[in-house]
């Protein structure tokens, strides 16, 4: 496992790569909105890797609420976090590709809303994993992912019950994609979905270490200089 | 070759972003490095 993570580095880096040349040279130039329109290969990506790693969270969750192990509660912290990182690169580069496009960065329409309360949701999450110390933390959690994933659905199907000035999905919904465009969108889907995978990997590794260290520091507190409990 | 600087700061952010993050996981691993040799430490010191 440990000779995995670099040549899956070296990987998901070359596709990375790849991903990006084919962003900018490799996809063909949209003929309204121009350039701009290449900021789609990785707010779309991006958005697609959060929504999944809130699922993996959710049901991190759920299974931590069943059999209280301790390796689904890490997974869901680890989910959450990446899931943060992500869906702050989608709130980020999407009011940078609607300034040029819709004149404004931002509207409070039921997308960019619903949006941004997920992001609220999973940073309350992460504040509450941080900052409580009690014993039934990763319980209140798990109950607040469930909650929290809920919200997920509703964010990706905003569009098509309400009237919103964001465009149509790519997939399932009324819009529609040149193929070569949708190549490139879902090469940056892959190279995304395989860093996301790597970042959380090592930091789950990281979260196991930093329990086990904890628990180190709990026992190493139980014990006088001898070595005798006190 | 519209909209250039946008396209460029959104893709710079982005990385930005993911940089930062890979930061602070690093600097975790760092700190827990230290705090593992001081635990050896001060295993040692109890022992003797």
């Amino acid at each position: 496992m440990k000779r995995a993570f670099p040549i899956l580095g070296i990987l998901t880096a070359l596709l990375l790569s790849y991903a990006l040349y084919m962003a900018l040279i490799g996809a063909p130039t949209e003929q309204t909105m121009g350039n701009v329109q290449r900021i789609f290969y990785y707010h779309v990506p991006s958005a697609w890797t959060a929504f999944i790693l809130f699922f993996v969270n959710f049901g991190a969750s759920v299974f931590y609420l069943i059999k209280r192990q301790p390796a689904a509660d890490i997974v869901a912290l680890v989910s959450a976090e990446v899931g943060v990182v992500f869906c702050t690169v989608v709130l980020v580069t999407g009011p940078i590709w609607a300034r040029p496009v819709w004149g404004i960065w931002w509207t409070w329409d039921m997308r960019l809303t619903s949006t941004l309360v997920l992001w609220l949701i999973y940073v309350s999450y992460l504040f509450l994993r941080r900052f409580s110390s009690g014993g039934q933390t990763p319980l209140l959690a798990a109950a607040l992912a469930v909650l929290g994933a809920l919200c997920v659905p509703f964010v990706y199907f905003s569009i098509w019950f309400f009237r919103t000035q964001h465009p149509q999905p790519v997939m399932g919904g009324g819009g529609s994609i040149d193929p070569r465009m949708l190549h490139v969108l879902l090469i940056n889907w892959l190279a995304f979905s395989c860093f996301a995978f790597l970042v959380c990997w090592s930091r789950y590794r990281l979260e196991r270490l930093q329990r086990d260290v904890d628990q180190a520091h709990a026992l190493e507190s139980l014990l006088d200089p001898r070595g005798r409990v006190r | 070759m519209r909209g250039n600087g946008y396209l460029f700061a959104a893709y710079a952010i982005t990385w930005i972003i993911h940089i930062v993050y890979l930061g602070t996981i690093v600097s975790r691993y760092s700190r827990l490095k230290r705090e593992i040799e001081e635990l050896k430490k001060s295993g040692v010191r109890s022992q003797t």
